[in-house]
């Protein structure tokens, strides 16, 4: 699954990504696209506080892409 | 019903002391004239600020001759590094700092050396000292800067550890005790030490500068009498300054156990909210500062909120700056960026504005969560 969060401000990156993420799976994969740098460190902290995994950051030809996979949910 | 303001943003600009307001006003007229003339007037302005000087030397632990008066905190840091730098050229230039210094050391760190290095830190701010001592042993090195306290989230610096491993290898050590001077003491593991009148309650506009005799500095900046504020510090400022800080001393043990308390108990209350991060070190912490990152909330947003709430706070977050970048230090720490909020209490602040406060977090927060759409992740 992919959310094109790129010209959006951030917090939206983050919030898109969690929108998106509660639908899934654990072990499921998405890819958050954006290009506000704050994303770069509040996708993992969000990750980190939910218990996901950030697999890779890449960059594109516009902005960059962050693959997410989920993890357990919260007991 | 009108609620008083409560004023959580002290950090770096204190609500201005009695004590300073009253020392101010009197060397406006007592000192106002130029303290490098010889005629009486000059004399009376000179001995008031050698007098300034001595206070603020005898506070601090160092002679009077290696205290010096600068245009302000930022100043004082970019002096600073540049001229221990100039002193060090034989040694190298390569500057060592924590990644979560203030920006002012950073920019001029960047200015010295472009490819300096930045010692990393850990979830609580703290610095790497086994990557600290690595990095200060390395060949080249003209200074290391490392905060006594960091200011956005409040977790003390092993400065003590910090400075041995420096003295080890010679290189001389900037400690900015610009957020703790005033709060704590900060001892005597520093080379050259920066501190901040006006987060201690002084007037804005004057900064205070330590050098250690045995550390080599060049001026940096063209000629002039006072090389380390050309053109001469104001005489008012400077006795306020003084003045603030035997006041900020006189009370400081009582002032720090209230507020430390008063931070304690507002980290716990805080941790309550939703999807809220505290962060920074729980204990071994600057008395009155706390900072914590809500998830899925902008910082602007939250300002506003809490602003419209009655209480002015600090924040973090790329959208409440003006560079669009979020904090280095969130960022250097692997915290949530978005969404901070900085509390930096006074020594005017009560338990009642602290629990005001505490409850008003959870709704501003809801709040901005709704507009946003995020009230349901």
């Amino acid at each position: 699954m992919i959310v094109d969060a790129r010209g959006l401000r951030c917090p939206l990156p983050v919030i898109r990504l969690a929108a998106a993420a509660r639908d899934l799976a654990p072990g499921d994969q998405v890819e958050d696209r954006w290009t506000d740098v704050a994303a770069r460190h509040d996708i993992p902290a969000w990750a980190r506080m939910r218990g996901h995994t950030v697999l890779e950051t890449q960059s594109l030809e516009e902005g960059w892409s962050t693959t997410v996979q989920i993890g357990a949910p919260a007991p | 019903m009108t609620q008083t303001r409560v004023y959580l943003d002290a950090g770096g600009r204190a609500p201005l002391h009695p004590a300073a307001r009253e020392a101010f006003l009197a060397a406006l007229d007592s000192g106002w004239a130029d303290p490098r003339r010889l005629h009486s007037e000059g004399r009376r302005a000179r001995h008031l600020l050698d007098a300034a000087r001595a206070e603020i030397a005898a506070e601090l632990g160092c002679r009077v001759e290696e205290l010096h008066l600068t245009p302000g905190h930022t100043a004082s840091l970019h002096t600073a590094v540049l001229s221990m730098a100039a002193g060090r050229r034989r040694a190298g230039s390569v500057v060592v700092s924590s990644a979560v210094e203030r920006a002012a050391v950073l920019a001029a760190a960047r200015q010295v050396d472009p490819g300096g290095l930045l010692v990393p830190v850990d979830a609580a701010a703290r610095v790497d000292l086994d990557a600290w001592a690595q990095a200060v042993a390395r060949p080249g090195v003209a200074l290391a800067a490392l905060q006594h306290a960091n200011g956005e989230v409040g977790t003390r610096q092993p400065v003590r550890q910090a400075v041995e491993a420096c003295r080890e290898v010679g290189v001389p050590l900037l400690v900015d005790a610009g957020a703790s001077v005033g709060h704590e003491d900060v001892g005597d593991a520093w080379d050259v030490l920066a501190a901040d009148p006006a987060d201690w309650g002084a007037p804005a506009g004057i900064g205070v500068l330590a050098v250690r005799s045995r550390v080599r500095v060049r001026p940096v900046l063209p000629e002039d009498e006072d090389p380390w504020a050309p053109g001469g510090v104001s005489v008012p400022l400077a006795v306020a300054a003084a003045a603030a800080l035997r006041a900020a001393l006189t009370d400081r043990a009582d002032a720090d156990d209230r507020r430390r308390g008063m931070i304690s108990d507002l980290r716990r209350s805080i941790s309550a909210v939703r999807d809220v991060d505290v962060l920074g070190d729980p204990e071994d912490r600057l008395p009155h500062v706390l900072t914590f990152s809500c998830l899925y909330v902008d910082g602007e947003s939250l300002v506003d909120a809490l602003d419209r709430r009655g209480f002015a706070v600090g924040s973090g977050s790329a959208c409440t700056s003006s560079t669009l970048e979020p904090s280095h230090v969130l960022a250097a720490m692997g915290a949530l960026t978005h969404g901070n909020v900085r509390v930096a209490l006074a020594r005017e602040t009560t338990i009642d504005d602290v629990e005001r406060f505490a409850a008003a977090v959870g709704p501003a927060v809801d709040s901005v969560r709704a507009m946003l759409g995020a009230g349901e992740l």
